[in-house]
């Protein structure tokens, strides 16, 4: 198979290397249409309903489509959509939102605060007759009430007031609005958003197009569609074929290949990615042998192989978006240093090292070849990493749920709230895949959430990162880079620091 | 008489068949409603969605539910695309079956020549030239042999554009010169097992006493060849075609994969990882039908 594989890379970019004399494929005809754009993707929609869709894949199409309250911009700062403002009580237990009067769904029904309202209560689990399949929002359950009143303006507004304190739920309220009265939205979505639902097939592609009724900056594009590939390599073809402008996943072999015919763009993943240690299991419950791991792997050589010299090494459970309540200070806690591994591991009764096995999931190839170069790179200090790929469904309920494993890669994203990215650390939840235990994270996790005081919050959040990198919580990876093939004459593709493909800034070139 | 017989083997195997199939999702790790709500999701949630779907009840009671259906007619819902399986069906089944019959037409149209050929010439330069030629083509992955012709005749010679497949219903003529390409994919290692055991098929023949005596009549060589050798290498030939008819109608999803086809094939992986239950049964029944059909039909009596 490996040989096979080789062979194959080989045939592959000496090919390519040999179409790259023929020049651009496009059209041009194109760029006069008012603009249409094919957006590879690599993963089928598991859902049009954006309350039901789980997968960071389909989340970042239906961006498009649908908005909340606020929406999250290009710096990771929050911006009002369908409310024109907002405030949060000094005490942090009360938000209100002033709607934008006039917004318009796509089936040209205008939002009211009832169907406001209805979309707060169905992402919170409040409906008196909860879909299961509705995504609840688990941060949500603080909510004791939402209201709806009329301003003195006469504006419509949201109350919702929480039993609990958080000044942090306001990065939540970016939770789609949808239409009260609409039972179609599994098939045929209605949102705000800069584009309308067109039409969907399954495993071949979503069609938008520019909704000329929106209220803010209307997009420039005329339609929009989302072709969906069954895999990276297929993909890569329909890329080299012409039939695809934007595709977001490259591996730096492809960039590499198609940097003649596209624009390389480089952003980030805005992931959290580690080797994630078994926090409760033999030798990963010694300390020490979770340091030797940190010291032993290189964290440079990982964003060198993978990412080109791309990305961002990062040293605890956070990464840079968070602004303030990012601790930059820890990424170099560990540097690269085997001897200090192997004293580590000697002192810890394992002189001889030891072996376990990592298990992977095997859609994400990015994670499998990140296990590829740390296997190497723990060998040298004796410490043997077997590779176990497993599907993304075992996953979820091997690793994830069961936390039958010895370490697993794989990437975490958030909200943009500093508390949702630091979730998975708390002692006895159910989303602690990796058994970290430590009493003073938790009291600290608390505090940090509730407190109102910008300076306060700040240092709790970072004492909370120095827990996790003082413990050796895992071995906290990197923010991997993003590279994105845009179609040359294609302008205005925007990274965010959340999942989304933004369509409506981008725009062709005129001639 | 013969064929009720048969009809009721075929209809046993098919149902120990979808048991079976049922029974591996019961052992394979993974968890359906986990799925859909991810990584977020609460216990309590969880708890509910498993409740609606059903997934409580136990393994005999949820089997004896989708057979119920089937009887019926309803195959169910697909709990990832929300919608009938029938209605998924439609939508990729035609695609499969357009690239099949391409495949083996294509598979009939070069087996057969060359194989005779072949069998005309034995030892010969050409028939030594085609035995290698042969062991290529069956030794390449279809994975492979897909990439080749989407890299030579899609990117180098524009002959047509690698993942701008139409869709049946959209555009057939489309969809029929599209699927040239992954038939070729398809149809080039088959056809090549097809040449070598149809070749082999008639040298058995040729050493047999009734090529003699038609030989002695004083018929050409190569009327022996098509009126005595060949009818009666045909039976064991058929059979082995029946083997390779039945592959490509169940889908062939490598293929499918590389040329973006919106087949069964793809459907079925998806809804394996996906574990989108009604769906893999359905399109497992299918299969099973077809295999079962067409050994039983090319069986020689």
């Amino acid at each position: 198979m490996k040989k096979y594989f080789a062979c194959f890379l080989l045939l592959v970019s000496a090919m390519t290397a040999l179409c790259a004399c023929e020049g651009g494929t496009k059209d041009p005809e194109d760029n006069t249409k008012g603009g249409a754009v094919v957006v590879g993707i690599t993963q089928d929609l598991d859902s049009l309903d954006p309350h039901k869709a789980v997968a960071a894949g389909t989340r970042e199409v239906l961006y498009n489509i649908f908005e909340g309250l606020v929406k999250s911009d290009k710096d990771g700062k929050l911006v009002p959509a369908v409310a024109e403002s907002y405030e949060i009580s000094a005490d942090g237990t009360k938000y209100t939102f002033v709607l934008r009067s006039g917004v318009k769904f796509h089936n040209g029904e205008t939002v009211t605060a009832d169907d406001v309202v209805y979309s707060l209560n169905r992402c919170a689990g409040r409906l008196e007759t909860p879909d299961p399949e509705v995504q609840v929002v688990a941060a949500f359950s603080v909510i004791s009430d939402i209201t709806a009143s009329k301003g003195s303006d006469g504006k419509d507004v949201i109350t919702v007031t929480l039993s609990t304190p958080n000044t942090e739920l306001i990065g939540y309220f970016t939770c789609n609005i949808i239409p009260k009265n609409y039972d179609n939205q599994a098939k045929s979505p209605v949102g705000t958003g800069p584009f309308k639902f067109v039409s969907y097939k399954p495993m071949d592609s979503l069609v938008m197009e520019r909704y000329d009724d929106y209220y803010g900056t209307k997009a420039h594009l005329q339609k929009v569609t989302f072709s969906i590939s069954e895999s990276t390599d297929a993909a890569f073809l329909k890329l080299q074929a012409g039939n695809i402008d934007i595709f977001p996943y490259l591996t730096v072999d492809q960039a590499e290949q198609l940097k003649d015919k596209f624009n390389i763009e480089v952003g980030s993943m805005s992931l959290v990615q580690g080797l994630f240690l078994n926090n409760a299991v033999k030798p990963f419950d010694d300390v020490r042998v979770r340091q030797a791991v940190n010291y032993a792997v290189d964290k440079n050589e990982i964003l060198q192989m993978l990412n080109g010299g791309y990305g961002t090494a990062i040293g605890s459970g956070m990464y840079s978006t968070f602004g303030l309540y990012y601790d930059s200070s820890l990424e170099n806690a560990y540097p690269h240093d085997e001897a200090k591994a192997k004293q580590l591991l000697q002192e810890a009764g394992y002189a001889d090292g030891f072996t376990f096995t990592v298990k992977v999931p095997s859609n994400y190839t990015y994670h499998v070849q990140t296990a590829e170069v740390l296997a190497n790179q723990l060998k040298k200090v004796g410490i043997t990493m077997k590779i176990e790929l497993i599907e993304w469904a075992t996953w979820l309920s091997d690793v994830y749920k069961g936390h039958n494993c010895d370490a697993t890669i794989i990437g975490l994203d958030s909200q943009l709230a500093p508390s949702d990215i630091l979730k998975y650390y708390i002692g006895g939840s159910t989303k602690n895949f990796i058994n970290y235990k430590s009493d003073d994270f938790d009291a600290k996790y608390n505090e940090a959430m509730a407190t109102v005081d910008t300076d306060r919050k700040v240092a709790l959040y970072h004492e909370l990162q120095k827990c996790l990198s003082d413990d050796a919580a895992s071995v906290f990876l990197q923010s991997p880079s993003l590279m994105v093939a845009v179609a040359k004459g294609l302008t205005g593709y925007t990274f965010y620091p959340v999942y989304v493909q933004d369509m409506a800034s981008v725009e062709w070139a005129t001639k | 008489m013969k064929w009720i017989r048969k009809g009721v083997a075929v209809l046993i195997a098919v149902l120990a068949l979808s048991f079976v199939t049922f029974l591996a999702f019961q052992i394979l790790p993974g968890d359906q409603a986990m799925l859909k709500l991810g990584t977020n999701a609460t216990p309590e949630a969880l708890e509910a969605l498993r409740e609606e779907m059903g997934l409580n009840d136990p393994f005999l009671v949820r089997y004896g539910r989708w057979l119920g259906g089937v009887f019926t007619g309803n195959f169910g819902e697909s709990s990832n695309y929300k919608m009938p399986v029938t209605e998924l069906l439609w939508q990729v089944l035609p695609n499969t079956l357009l690239l099949a019959a391409i495949s083996i037409l294509m598979i009939l149209l070069i087996a057969f020549p060359l194989g005779l050929l072949y069998a005309r010439f034995p030892g010969s330069a050409v028939d030594r030239t085609g035995a290698m030629l042969n062991q290529t083509m069956m030794a390449v992955p279809a994975f492979f042999l897909g990439l080749l012709i989407s890299v030579v005749l899609g990117l180098w010679l524009r002959m047509f554009s690698p993942g701008a497949f139409v869709s049946y219903d959209e555009s057939l003529s489309g969809c029929i010169v599209y699927l040239i390409f992954p038939a070729l994919a398809i149809a080039l290692p088959k056809a090549a097992m097809t040449v070598r055991f149809l070749r082999s098929a008639l040298l058995t023949e040729r050493a047999k006493d009734y090529v003699r005596t038609a030989r002695s009549k004083g018929l050409s060589e190569n009327k022996v060849l098509l009126l005595h050798m060949l009818p009666n290498a045909l039976p064991g030939v058929r059979t082995f075609i029946g083997v390779i008819v039945s592959e490509i109608i169940a889908g062939s999803i490598v293929v499918e994969q590389v040329f973006g086809v919106n087949g069964l094939g793809r459907l079925l992986v998806r809804s394996i990882s996906n574990r989108d239950y009604n769906v893999v049964q359905a399109i497992v029944l299918y299969i099973g039908i077809v295999v079962l059909l067409v050994n039983s039909g090319m069986e020689s009596e």
